[in-house]
This record gives structure tokens, sequence and C-alpha cells, in this order.
């Protein structure tokens, strides 16, 4: 397939990537009759083929904002529309990768990777893309192994190889590292930058990691306690590919640490 | 390039050593071996068992022909020659079979674990030998010597084997049924929470009642004691398999589904692709346990109503006072109850190669 070995230059304008629009967003957990809020009062513009990180608390919602976005649940209050459409139900056009890696251990990987595309009977005229997106997640030659072979970096680009082969226009990554050791996270999060840029999707992701926040996204936005709300947000134009131990990113940092309310630690 | 250069530079955080096992194809035996040797005490490996073994089978060969047997009844044992010559002969194989293994390494490693148990088995059939057929030391009628089975063998196989292919028809449609409806129930009520609530009550009113209670009761309602042993043996399975089809479905991870959803898969698919294989390791041990509960249950329709098969064997032959008839058509019962377990595993073990750590029958 073409679209897999395209390069889209970044910043350009993008052509797969959706445009999200997030209006009044609140949502609710239901805990034994309860109403648990967790997001309030969420007003969100993202552009097609942005790269938007959110950063918060841990338990502040945002996996549930995500899941929204993924069409998963439906919200109580307020809409979600991509592309104009509103969200109502999971589709292959966003995709999801969630930090565990849930691949079907019964499947190889090349069967967990086609999944989406058996799933819409898709799979015999679109072979050869499966086969693409191993290769371009660095897996070749694994397509026969189980997962429980894999290392949890292995198991990771073989989810996110399974949602590629989707071509989606949203991709929503949430905290998909966040259980790597620190060197294959640092070699997985250049790879996400790279995939993005030949791709061209709009991407959200979840993160703990400021660091992380800031060396992949374009903007980023923070999150207050449960019930979720949107701090403020910080802007990153930074070119690709970016430096790690670029003082601009270091005095970004600093901004998210006072932002995040620990200042104090800097 | 070999598939190891391009892991190398592809995969920093890969595994390699795992990997061998992959390339090389059967990785469910190989790791069977790596796991089996560790744990394996030494001294069971030693080649003195090998010597020990074939001493003692050439005991029992010259016991079995060098004594002379004691007289019982009206006179000597009819297969009793050959039974001697039968382990004279089975003796000579062995003594063969650990000359080879010296100069076939092959041979060696794939014996090495047979011949502590070749003696113990070699000291066992001394002491059944000398016990009965030499001097008597056992009460007559209720243990017969080695060479009575020999009869049973070669004398009645006709009556054995037909009961043995009735035994199997009848097990093969009952369990079969039982296993087919037990596994549809368990399914529809793991995922329908409706059918569940009509399903579930009544799975826990009769489900725990053994088969074998309602004897009586189905030889009464089914027009013949087949349909009714296919009843109770489908009863018996489908308890079980229901059961744990139901736990393995509605134990699926959430977030399997979440998964396939958003990978634009309908309900079927969730249902054929994601649920079943998800809840297939319970579904075989609900069959584990349906196939104990049918051989119960088979064995003792037999007994009751049924007028063949092995069940039915063993209640004519008490009934002859014909114990080793009893004793042979015992033997055939574990071999071939033992063997379908076998290969319920050997199935279970080519459909979920994928997990690890299954525990080897």
């Amino acid at each position: 397939m073409v679209a897999l070995h395209q390069r889209v230059p970044a910043g350009a304008v993008k052509g797969p990537g959706a445009r999200i629009q997030i209006n009044e967003l609140s949502h609710a957990f239901d805990l034994d009759g309860q109403a648990l809020p967790v997001l309030t009062g969420i007003d969100l513009d993202i552009k097609p083929g942005e790269f938007v990180a959110f950063l918060g608390p841990s338990g502040c919602g945002k996996s549930t904002l995500l899941r929204l976005v993924a069409g998963l649940e439906l919200p109580l209050e307020g809409r979600i529309l991509v592309d104009g459409e509103p969200v109502e139900r999971p589709d292959p056009s966003r995709i999801v990768v969630f930090q565990d890696p849930t691949l079907y251990p019964w499947r190889t990987v090349w069967k967990n990777v086609s999944l989406g595309l058996e799933a819409r009977g898709l799979l015999k005229e679109r072979r050869s893309t499966v086969d693409d997106a191993i290769r371009l997640v660095g897996l070749e030659g694994f397509g026969n192994a189980y997962p429980r072979q894999l290392s949890g970096g292995m198991a990771q680009r073989a989810a996110l190889a399974r949602a590629l082969v989707n071509d989606p226009s949203i991709l929503i990554l949430d905290e998909p590292l966040g259980k790597l050791d620190s060197l294959t996270r640092i070699s997985m999060q250049t790879e996400i930058v790279d995939l993005w840029e030949k791709r061209g999707f709009t991407t959200l992701l979840v993160t703990h990691d400021i660091e992380e926040a800031l060396f992949l996204a374009q903007r980023i936005i923070i999150l207050s306690d449960r019930p979720a709300g949107i701090i403020t947000e910080i802007i990153n134009d930074r070119p690709y590919p970016r430096r790690r131990g670029d003082p601009y990113l270091a005095e970004l940092r600093h901004q998210a640490f006072e932002k995040l309310g620990m200042d104090a630690t800097w | 390039m070999s598939s190891s250069d391009i892991l190398a530079r592809n995969v920093p955080d890969h595994k390699v050593s795992l990997f061998a096992k992959v390339s090389s194809g059967k990785p469910s035996i190989r790791s069977r071996e790596v796991l089996a040797k560790p744990g394996e005490a030494s001294w069971l490996r030693h080649p003195v068992w090998v010597a020990a073994a074939v001493l003692v089978w050439i005991a029992l060969a010259v016991i079995s022909l060098g004594v002379p047997d004691q007289p019982v009844g009206f006179g000597d044992a009819i297969y009793g020659r050959q039974t001697s010559i039968g382990f004279a002969v089975w003796a000579l194989a062995l003594a063969l079979l650990a000359v080879a293994s010296v100069f076939s390494s092959a041979l060696r490693t794939r014996s090495l674990g047979w011949w502590p148990w070749l003696t113990v088995l070699g000291i066992f059939f001394i002491s059944w030998e000398l016990s009965t057929a030499k001097f008597v030391l056992l009460p007559v009628p209720f243990f017969a010597p080695p060479s009575a089975l020999v009869e049973v063998y070669a004398d009645d196989w006709p009556r054995l084997g037909d009961s043995l292919v009735n035994s199997l028809r009848l097990l093969a449609f009952g369990f079969g049924f039982g296993a087919a409806w037990g596994f549809v129930t368990g399914v529809s009520i793991g995922w329908s929470r409706s059918l569940g609530y009509w399903v579930h009550p009544i799975l826990r009113f009769l489900g725990p009642i053994p088969s074998t209670a309602l004897l009586p009761m189905a030889f009464f309602f089914f027009p013949t004691s087949f349909s009714a042993a296919v009843f109770l043996i489908a009863l018996a399975t489908w308890f079980p398999v229901t059961v744990l089809t139901w736990s393995g479905v509605a134990g699926v991870d959430k977030a399997y589904y979440d998964v396939a959803r958003t990978l634009g898969a309908d309900e079927r698919f969730l249902i054929f692709k994601v649920a079943i294989p998800a809840a297939l390791p319970h579904v075989f041990v609900g069959l584990f346990m349906g196939l104990g509960a049918s051989f119960s249950v088979l064995v003792a329709a037999e007994m009751m109503g049924v007028k063949s098969g092995l069940g039915w064997y063993l209640q004519w032959a008490q009934g002859w006072a014909a114990y080793s008839n009893m004793y042979g058509a015992l033997i055939v019962m574990a071999i071939i109850f033992s063997g379908l377990i076998t290969l319920l595993f050997a199935v279970r073990d080519r459909l979920l190669a994928w997990q690890k750590g299954v525990v080897k029958w």
C-alpha cells in the first residue's frame, strides 16, 4: 500500500489525519448508584494531523477521555465530533493502543496484526499491508511467534502494528510505553514520532512522563485532579527530530512542573 | 541475511534464546524436554537400572519355565506353557534392547526412563507368578495366575472385543452429545445475560444430581436402554462442560473486547474469534472432567441395564465367578480410558499450543 511509505513532512497539512472537536464534555462513572464525576467541561479543538499529549495526576480521567474519543463509552454531556461527525461507536479509523499490549495470546503476531482487516472482511485483498506494518515496527521475522514469546517492547510494537494496519486517521495512545524499561521507551518514542510523520494521523497521547510529552507532542494539555478539567496547555513548536538535551525543552519542562504544582521539586 | 541478523538489527530488546525454539518448529515438545530434565532425579537415570531390569525379567522367565506349577482343581493351566515362553521372549527382547542401546545413543536416551519401571514391573510379575501358579499362596478363585489372563484374551476375545466396541459406541454418542450441548450452553449463558437468567437455575438444580441416580428413571422413560444410557452419559458430560465453558467465557479479559471493537469487529466476531478462543483452556478442563464422569456413568449403566459393553462384561464375569475375566476386562478398561484421556490431552496440546506450562498427562 502506498500510504505506508509516503512521507508527509512535519507541520505541513497532512492528508489522512482527522480533526477532533470536543465541546463542553462531561462524564461520570456510576459507582454503586452514585455518580462519580470524572471529566468536566472539556473544550478542545485538535487540528488534523496534530500530536497532542495529555498530562495530569494519575486517576484524573485522562484515559476516560481517550475512551470517549475512541467511542468505547458515550459521554453523559457534551459531544465529540470527528471531522464534523459525532462519535457514537468504536470505529477502525480511531484505534487505541493501550498500556498493556492486549495481544490475543492464542494468535501469532501476524494473526494479531491482521485482526482489524479480518474483522472487517478485508484480509484477502490487503494481506500485504499486514507484512508492511510488521516490517514498519521492526518485527520482521516474528510473524509466526506467539505473544508469550515476545518481550514487552516487542509486544507493544506488535500492538502498534495492529493499529497501523487499519490506516487510522486518529491514533489514540493510552500510556503505551508506561510499562517498558527506559531504554526501550526512549527508542520507541523516536519510532512513534517517525510513524506519525510518515503516516500523518492525528495522535492523542496520555502519559505520566513530562519529558515524553515534550519530546513527542506539539501541544500538551494539562489536566486537573478528578473531575478533570483543562488547567492550561503548553505549545511546543520545536521542529522534529527533536533533541532530548534541547535547553528549550528543559525550559518547557520547568513550565510544566509549575503548572502541575510541583515547582518545589525543580 | 540470516533471520538472527534481522533480529539483531531491528529489535534491540528481543531475547534471541527464546526464539531458537520458535524457528525450529515444535515449541511445546522442546519446552517439555527442557522442563523435564532439571527436576528428574539423576539416580533414576543410572545405567544400573538397565542391568537390574534385564536380570529381573530373565529371573521371571527361569522361574516360570523351571519351577513346576502347583496343581489346582482339575488340571494344569491351559496356557501355562505359552505364558512362560511369552515371559522368556519378552526377557530376550529387553536384553536385546539393552545391548542395542549400548551402541545407539538415540535409543539410549529414549529408553533411559523406562528401566526403573521395567524392573519394578518384573518384580511384580515374579511375586504374582510365585504366589499364584507356583505356590498358590493366595485364595484360589479370586487370584488367578498370569496364564489365566492369557487364557481370557486368547479364548474370550470375541466377547470382550464386542463389549469394547459397544462401550465405545455408547460413550461416543453420550460424550459427543453432552460435550457439544455443554459447549453451546456454556457459551450462550456466558455471553447473554437474559439466557443465563433462564438456564442458570436449571443448571444449579439438575447439574449436581449424579447421573447414576437417574438410572432407574431413565430406563423407565426411554424406549431403549441404549438411548437411556446415551442420555445419562450426555447429562454427566454436559454439566462440567457447561459450567467450565460458561466461566471461561464470562472471565474473558474485557480489554480483549475493547481491542476488537475498536478494530471494527461485530458481535459474531467477538463470540467466535475472541470469547471462544479465550475460553478454550477452561473448556478443556470441563471436557476432561466430563470424560471422567462419562466413564463412570457408562460402566454403571452397562451394569444396570444395557445388555452389552465392558460394564456388562464385568457383571457377567462376576456372575460366573470368572474372576480372571473380570481382571482382563478391567485391564482393557484401564488401557482404553487412559488412551481416551491421552487423546483429549493431545487434542488440547495441539489447539492450545500457544499456552505455556500446561500439565502433561
